[in-house]
């Protein structure tokens, strides 16, 4: 089973509806000890980097723990940007800190609208298990304002107005910016490999 | 590089797509989630249903629609059409809608907009705005365009974008049905005035205006419904000829 962690950062329904469809099976733990079942945990998220509050000490614990263990983590959107330092979007609260380097917000010019909303290409720059089957260019969809840098831990790379982290992994731990749920056969691609990885 | 969108636009009635449907080897012509696979098989970007139900079976029949509809489907899923209160965006959002649509209720009660926002984030509201010039000035109407509103188009589309709205859907009465192309003016005058994507519709007959409204009109999105729907074009199609047009797209 899969712990999906919902702290009421958007709906949820798309992400569930695109694991059910690749077979897996997903609970929605209500208390950080129940993520000690689970084989593999997905935060997902959209919206502002504060709705990560609600995920306080006792989840980040339970959370490092299990990956401590070598549980698979995918963190999804701003998922993926908890997994860092922290964001500039708040910067009082920490990340999980399992990824150096801290969030930004993109900037906005005359041909470069913020938020980044639509279907955009990765230039994958390593090929770590994350990206299997996922073709050098392929397009996915983005919506969101702020980004994680390109460290060493960036497994592609995505352009709008600057270069940002689009997918990232390191070890079982990854994240993609972009909607694995909304991108068509490629986001369940991206989707399937996380799953070998929890076999 | 971003891509431009191509929108299909489904307008359903009673569960079933309106507007003229003709296409080759659908099972039941009308039937949206049919169309909705074969728009996605054909690459479309992202689906809008829009509800034009007039009974007060509308809301029940819409989850329906939305739930067959987004089953299968693994692209954005925009809904609008009577949503009028926050239940009605909350029972759209729970059948597998990614986005709502808010069009006269953003009009009556702009902090819809808000209070959407706040609950599924911007990215899920669509402020939709039709539009018509009066002179020099684009004048709000509300649906069915017989109404003049007092809003200009332009200060609504940022108004909305301070209240939270994530993308604006504009639409040219002027163009609407006529497929002598966007209204790229009108576009343009409101892609400039606000940094969240616009969404162009109304007038596409060819796939030039296509082009001409990602160019001229800075359109982030164009959306069209029975250009597709009467299979006088695909989707990759267009898409081929917006590519050679050195306009950036998803083939």
């Amino acid at each position: 089973m899969i712990a999906l962690i919902d702290y009421k950062a958007g709906n949820l329904t798309s992400v569930r509806k695109a694991f059910s469809a690749l077979g897996a099976e997903l609970f929605t733990p209500v208390r950080p000890d129940e993520l000690a079942s689970a084989d593999a945990i997905v935060v997902p998220g959209v919206g502002h980097f504060a709705a990560t509050k609600t995920l306080g000490p006792a989840w980040i614990d339970a959370i490092l723990e299990q990956v401590g263990k070598g549980r698979p983590l995918l963190g999804i959107c701003l998922g993926m940007q908890w997994l860092f330092e922290g964001s500039e979007e708040s910067p009082e609260l920490p990340g999980l800190g399992l990824l150096s380097g801290r969030c930004y917000r993109l900037h906005a010019d005359e041909s470069t609208k913020i938020p980044h909303v639509g279907w955009n290409s990765l230039d994958v720059k390593r090929e770590d298990s994350i990206v299997d089957e996922v073709a050098n260019g392929a397009q996915v969809y983005f919506t969101h304002s702020y980004v994680a840098p390109v460290t060493a831990d960036s497994v592609a790379i995505t352009t709008h107005g600057q270069p940002f982290a689009s997918i990232v992994q390191r070890g079982h731990v990854s994240g993609v910016q972009f909607h694995p749920e909304k991108s068509g056969d490629v986001g369940l691609q991206v989707l399937r490999n996380f799953l070998v990885m929890v076999l | 590089m971003l891509s431009k969108r191509i929108i299909a636009c489904l307008d359903v009635r009673d569960g079933q797509v309106v507007k003229g449907i003709n296409f080759e080897g659908l099972r039941t012509a009308g039937d949206p989630a049919e169309l909705a696979r074969r728009y996605n098989s054909e690459g479309v970007d992202e689906l809008v249903i829009l509800d034009i139900t007039a009974t007060l079976e509308r809301r029940r029949a819409l989850a329906d629609t939305i739930r067959a509809v987004a089953r299968e489907l693994f692209i954005p899923l925009a809904v609008g059409g009577g949503i009028r209160t926050e239940a009605d965006a909350a029972a759209a959002v729970e059948a597998g809608a990614d986005k709502v649509s808010l069009n006269t209720a953003a009009l009556s009660n702009p902090s819809l907009i808000t209070t959407l926002a706040e609950r599924y984030g911007s990215q899920a509201v669509l402020v939709a705005i039709d539009a018509k010039w009066e002179g020099d000035r684009a004048a709000v109407y509300v649906r069915s365009g017989s109404t003049p509103g007092d809003r200009d188009a332009v200060d609504w589309a940022r108004e909305a974008e301070d209240r939270g709205a994530g993308e604006i859907l504009l639409t040219s009465i002027d163009r609407d049905g006529t497929k002598v192309g966007f209204d790229c003016r009108l576009t343009a005058a409101v892609s400039q005035a606000v940094s969240i994507p616009v969404i162009a519709s109304g007038g596409a007959g060819t796939l030039d205006h296509f082009v001409d409204v990602f160019t001229a009109g800075r359109a982030d999105a164009a959306l069209a419904a029975s250009i597709f729907h009467y299979a006088e074009t695909s989707v990759h199609s267009l898409k081929q000829h917006l590519r050679q047009h050195a306009i950036p797209v998803r083939l």
